[in-house]
């Protein structure tokens, strides 16, 4: 397991300009401009991936894998994301992308999609057979359980603890080669994403224990080369063996629909989930059993490691979804939510919090108030703080200062400048005379 | 910064507005955001953000408008709701379970279950109301 907060959102200093985009949209406000440059705080990142999708210069970077981590390991198996599904054209078939990944250096391909049926089956069994509070959470993007962690501590307990798809493939892919007789340690688990935030998830995962992922690639990493190799391609025979159901998890709303007669909201984009989130804590929406909530626009195919536009890529995986192939994978008799369940509990991380005694941080968060009323309000962001109140946050946190806002930088100037005058009318008593009244 | 001896509590005031839909929710969702950032647990931060939207939301359908305080200590949260009439006749009954006085467009909109006083009570460590018709309703709630 890595670091704590391991990230897989990283910047590339030479090309950051230290402009204010990415402060301006990160959802937990967990980015400054310090010294000309953007600096992420780490115990606030949730991996959305928001500022890599915003950022201009393209200065944040995804740490995942290049494709060349696949040499690494003699039996490299591939384990595509539904959503890589949505990023070909019409002309592509599931078969081709496949064969494609073959052509590439994989020895094996597992569908994710095949895995995300498993999870649906589990989900909905899960919900049956056990008391669990009420909404339900999906527990399959990594960033939203982030987002839970850091600012809905109480909603912890609400989250299904099931491996997501892309684990529960993963496993299936492992002891698969391993029957088969390859050796463990030359196989090389790798999943195509469509986001940083997997990439989290498997370095640093929450709740289901060490990861049987090896290596995460990009899809925008594996796009030029796959689509080279599908080109290429003459007959590919029947290789797709995933139903439509599990396709269908790449576009918002597609686990719901699994789950059979619950009812259920699908929300998407962060800042809509949040929201959603905010709701659940006024209890507002007692009448509904299950949030599935995705940090991206249109759910992974608005992943930010995609090459196609969300819209285009969700068309696509709808069609793709009505396809049937002619050769199933078999789903096992019954669904069985026991091998999913997760092995750890998730804690809260009290990024937020001013200080850890409660008296103290009352007192912050009053100094913090008088200096936020005294700053202009404008939300400008040139003091490298995304709002007003966030650089006063910063500065009780000692991180900041108050002239680091330019109009109270100026006030202070102006102030300064007048008392200059004032002091350069004075003449020292012994050549001039006191001024008179 | 040194430990507080006796921390001044943090006091937050918010005015709502008969009938204003749109910003019903705002204090519970402020208030939740600055405990959250005080270290207050989860579970806590939960009840007061229940206990304040029903608040909200009674003020701006049963009300003619009025004031709600949060007063923050150490490990416990005040909430002080005030507001300018009708008044409840019957309080007894009013906090029953499934009692609504709501019209039937409020009920269609989803609200006047009936169960917003009664959820407030259950939120509370401690709680009260007093009202006099023709003046107006207080609700006094500590939760810790
Ligand atoms: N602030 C208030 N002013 C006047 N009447 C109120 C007020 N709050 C509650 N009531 C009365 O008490 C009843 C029960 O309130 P509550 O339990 O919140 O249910 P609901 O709001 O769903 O009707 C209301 O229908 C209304 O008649
Ligand atoms: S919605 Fe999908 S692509 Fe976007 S962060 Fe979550 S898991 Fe990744
Ligand atoms: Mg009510």
């Amino acid at each position: 397991m890595g670091n704590k907060y391991f990230h897989s959102v990283t910047l590339d200093s030479d090309l950051c300009r230290g402009c204010t985009n990415c402060i301006k949209r990160c959802p937990t406000e967990a980015i400054r401009v310090r010294e000309g440059k953007a600096k992420i705080i780490d115990e606030r990142c949730i991996d959305c991936g928001e500022c890599l999708r915003i950022c201009p210069y393209h200065a944040k970077l995804a740490l995942s894998d290049p494709l060349d981590r696949i040499k690494q390991y003699k039996y490299p198996v591939a384990l595509p994301a539904p959503s890589l599904y949505g990023q070909f054209g019409s002309k592509v078939s599931v078969d081709q992308i496949i064969a494609g990944l073959l052509e590439i250096g994989f020895c094996q391909v597992e569908e994710v999609a095949y895995g995300a049926e498993l999870v649906s089956r589990a989900f909905a069994a899960f919900l049956k057979e056990n008391p669990f509070p009420r909404p339900a959470i999906s527990s399959a993007c990594p960033a939203v359980l982030r987002l839970v962690q850091v600012k809905f501590p109480e909603l912890l307990n609400h989250i299904v603890p099931l491996n997501s798809p892309m684990e529960t493939t993963a496993r299936l892919a492992r002891a698969r080669m391993v029957d088969a007789g390859y050796p463990p340690e030359e196989v090389g688990i790798f999943f195509i994403t469509p986001c940083a935030a997997k990439v989290t998830a498997v370095k640093n995962p929450l709740g289901t224990g060490k990861s049987a992922v090896d290596g995460v690639i990009g899809i925008a990493d594996v796009f030029g080369p796959l689509s080279k190799a599908i080109n290429k391609l003459e007959e590919t025979g029947n290789l797709r063996q995933s139903t439509g159901k599990g396709v269908g998890w790449a576009v918002t709303g597609g686990e719901s629909r699994l789950l059979g007669d619950i009812r259920y909201l699908a929300v998407d984009g962060l800042m809509n989930v949040n929201q959603v989130f905010e709701e659940v804590m006024m209890g507002k929406l007692k009448e509904i059993e299950f949030i599935e909530g995705l940090a991206c626009v249109g759910g992974c195919v608005g992943g930010p490691l995609t090459v196609v536009n969300p819209f285009v890529a969700k068309a696509r995986i709808l069609r793709c979804a009505q396809e049937v192939p002619p050769v199933l994978r078999e789903l096992p008799p019954r669904p069985n939510w026991q091998d999913l369940l997760w092995k750890e509990k998730i804690h809260p991380v009290g990024a937020l919090r001013l200080d850890d005694d409660m008296s103290v941080a009352i007192q912050k968060m009053e100094t913090m108030e008088r200096i936020s009323e005294s700053l202009p309000g404008l939300d400008c962001g040139s003091c490298g703080a995304p709002t007003c109140v966030a650089l006063a946050e910063d500065i009780v946190r000692r991180q900041a200062d108050e002239v680091d806002c330019v109009f109270k930088l100026r006030e202070k100037v102006t102030q300064l400048a007048e008392m200059m005058v004032e002091l350069s009318s004075k003449l020292p008593p012994s050549i001039g005379k006191k001024e008179k009244e | 910064m040194a430990k507080a001896e006796r921390a001044k509590p943090l006091i937050m005031n918010f005015a709502i507005e008969r009938g204003n839909f749109q910003l019903a929710g705002e204090a519970s969702s402020k208030i939740k955001g600055r405990l959250l950032q005080l270290g207050f647990p989860g579970n806590l931060i939960r009840r007061v953000a229940i206990a304040t939207y029903e608040a909200e939301m009674n003020l701006v359908i049963h009300s003619y408008g009025g004031t709600i305080e949060a007063r923050i200590e150490p490990g416990k949260v005040t909430i002080t709701v005030n507001d300018v009439g009708p008044g409840i006749p019957d309080l007894d009954k009013a906090m029953k379970a499934g009692f609504s006085t709501a019209p039937e467009e409020i009920r269609e909109m989803g609200f006047g279950a009936g169960m917003g006083l009664p959820n407030m009570r259950n939120c509370s460590s401690e709680f009260r109301i007093d009202s006099v018709v023709g003046k107006g309703t207080t609700i006094k709630m500590v939760i810790s």
